[in-house]
């Protein structure tokens, strides 16, 4: 057995599989940013899985350190908002968040 | 005996889904978001055996040391410690699954049903490549990102910090 493009493609499907359960089901914000995390990673994990099996060249490992940036500035602004939301509403499950209904 | 590479591929892909699995299902915030160390360090163990050891490198500074402490200072800032039973709740899990089966059905269709030309290529690092790319063909977009990494930072300390009035901005 030789591991191939497949496998990596099925790790990665089941990886964004889970951070998209996690983005659906979960109230908790910071619960819902893990999520985002896993589906990020599983999409940079295929970027470099295409390079490296069908592609060649460098562009998928350039592409995955512009998702990391991404996803460290991501991080850090969605943290603010959290903390402010914390402190206005002592709460931080998103259903509780209704000031911009109606 | 499998050869050496199917070995580590099956550990790190059970690291990573296994760990990738308490983040979805746990009942906890904490143990929620410390295992996402275990994926971020499976990933990291997967793009090795894809020869792209820089890349390792950089997802567990980055990841492991920056994102994964800032979300565990928002954990600790924003739960209760008393609820912390119930940190996690979850909701909709009927809807969740039907959409995921639905697209991991598309994704694999998709995968089974393309000819890749695909190769088995020994692992050989390259990391001196991508350091000629970023300083060459994407120069543009690499100090682009540091922009943005600027403007994020700044944009986070203005978000995060108490409304602060001084004595001469009232009224």
């Amino acid at each position: 057995m030789e591991i191939g493009l497949v496998h990596y493609l099925t790790v990665s499907a089941v990886l964004f599989g889970l951070g998209l359960f996690t983005v659906m089901t979960r109230k908790n914000a910071v619960g819902i940013l893990l999520g985002v995390e896993l589906i990020l990673n599983a999409a940079a994990l295929n970027f470099v899985a295409f390079e490296h099996f069908v592609a060649g060249g460098i562009s998928g490992q350039v592409f995955t350190v512009f998702i990391i940036v991404l996803a460290a500035s991501e991080a850090a602004i969605a943290l603010a908002i959290v903390l402010q939301v914390y402190r206005n509403y002592r709460s931080i499950m998103a259903d509780r968040l209704t000031a911009l209904k109606n | 005996m499998p050869p050496l590479s199917v070995v580590a591929f099956t550990l790190l892909a059970a690291l990573t889904l296994g760990s990738a699995g308490v983040v979805a299902f746990s009942k906890n915030i904490i143990h929620s978001a410390l295992a996402l160390l275990g994926t971020f360090l499976g990933i990291a163990g997967l793009y090795i055996t894809l020869s792209a050891d820089f890349l390792a490198a950089t997802q567990v500074l980055v990841y492991v040391g920056g994102t994964l402490t800032l979300i565990l200072f928002a954990v600790m800032l924003t739960s209760r410690i008393e609820d912390m039973k119930v940190s996690n709740p979850q909701t909709g899990v009927g809807a969740a699954f039907g959409l995921i089966a639905v697209a991991l059905l598309v994704l694999g269709k998709v995968a089974t049903e393309t000819t890749w030309p695909s190769e088995v290529k020994p692992a050989v690092p390259d990391t001196a490549k991508l350091g000629h790319a970023f300083l060459g063909e994407y120069l543009l977009p690499f100090e682009i990102g540091s922009v943005v990494l600027l403007a994020a930072m700044i944009g986070s300390v203005v978000l995060a910090r108490r409304s602060l009035k001084r004595a001469w901005e009232k009224g």
